[in-house]
């Protein structure tokens, strides 16, 4: 390639670069606020799918976050609708409040595997299978990734943490929560799934099940969890690309994506 | 004949380098920088080829949406 060439190659890019031929950018809900996420971390992904969907539904204007505590302690930063800070797992417990004073309003919580599928068992549980119409969009990463990486209920049989440097073992650690299979059997739930966020076709597939969570809680159908399967290279001690990887070898092995449940595929509720 | 251009625009001050796009680029358009970092030490993507098509596949996977994607259908 000769010198001219490239100059006509880079004004030429400069030509494509214009409004109209913009095919991906920033969602416009999310704010410049760098995130405090570790590279590569799944939460990323998610934030930016949640913005996407609510400016997409065009509900910006009423949509309430309930953030946890957990790596995504500070949701609220990056996505610029209303959000409450709950205390330690209480997420769809204030989710539930803010819905039935606010009916009109998309209610939803953020929450990874320590705060649902540990301290917020309770909350959560009861909070789907009253059939509350909010959503919860459950992180799993099978550890605690906020604190250091330590052994989550969620983790797998033999996985090594900060806390089981040996890998979990049955007799000492006990097993694995499936959350999203329990959920999946309460009469409350409208709409059950299980994604990921590790390839573009997942991505895709995730933005689609939060929709239609969300859909089913403006509907009044029931209550909506959606669980993404998700990395924490940090916690993992691996690459972000590797830590994907790991995720689909496995990971998927116990919490296999799909969905679990959705009433509006049976005819409606 | 037609073909499609693409071309990305990466916020290199927000980039963490995790490599993510670098993977699911398929025309190895993107490359991580060596031996430039930015102001967090990050090493960060770059274009590094004339290769873009436009699939938007980096941008997708960027979980801290550093990219923005155009693309354009050009006569030859």
């Amino acid at each position: 390639m000769t010198e001219q060439d490239k100059t006509a190659g880079v004004a030429a890019k400069q030509d494509i670069i214009s409004a109209e031929n913009l095919v991906y950018a920033k969602p416009a809900l999310m704010n410049d606020t760098p995130m405090h996420y570790c590279p590569g971390c799944s939460h990323g992904v998610v934030h930016k799918l949640i913005a996407e969907v609510i400016e997409e539904m065009g509900m910006q204007e009423r949509a309430i976050g309930i953030s946890p505590v957990g790596c995504a302690v500070f949701a609220y930063r990056y996505i610029d609708i209303d959000w409450q800070e709950a205390a330690h797992g209480r997420a769809p417990a204030l989710a539930c409040a803010a819905k039935r004073l606010w009916p009109d309003r998309l209610v939803f919580t953020y929450q990874g595997d320590g705060d649902l599928a540990c301290i917020g068992t309770a909350e959560s549980i009861h909070a789907l299978n009253r059939g509350d119409n909010i959503t919860i969009i459950f992180v799993n990463n099978a550890i605690y990734g906020m604190t250091g990486g330590q052994m989550a209920p969620t983790t797998l049989m033999g996985m090594k943490t900060a806390t089981c440097p040996y890998g979990r073992q049955a007799d000492l650690h006990g097993y694995p929560i499936k959350i999203t299979e329990i959920a999946a059997s309460l009469e409350g739930t409208a709409y059950v799934t299980r994604q990921s966020v590790h390839s573009v076709p997942a991505i895709r597939k995730a933005k689609a099940a939060i929709r239609k969570a969300f859909e089913c809680s403006m509907k009044g159908i029931g209550s909506s969890l959606v669980e993404i399967v998700g990395t924490c290279s940090s916690g993992w001690k691996m690459t972000p690309a590797k830590a994907n990887e790991w995720m689909a070898d496995k990971m998927f092995a116990f919490y296999p994506p799909g969905d679990l449940k959705d009433v509006t595929a049976q005819g409606g509720k | 004949m037609s073909k499609i251009i693409g071309a990305v625009v990466v916020d290199e001050a927000r980039c963490k380098g995790c490599n993510l796009c670098v993977v699911a680029c398929p025309t190895k358009t993107l490359a991580l920088t060596i031996g430039e970092v930015n102001h967090k030490g990050y090493a960060f993507c770059r274009n590094v080829a004339d290769k873009c098509i436009g699939c938007a596949s980096c941008a997708i996977v960027c979980p801290d949406a550093c990219i923005t994607v155009y693309k354009k259908k050009v006569n030859e």
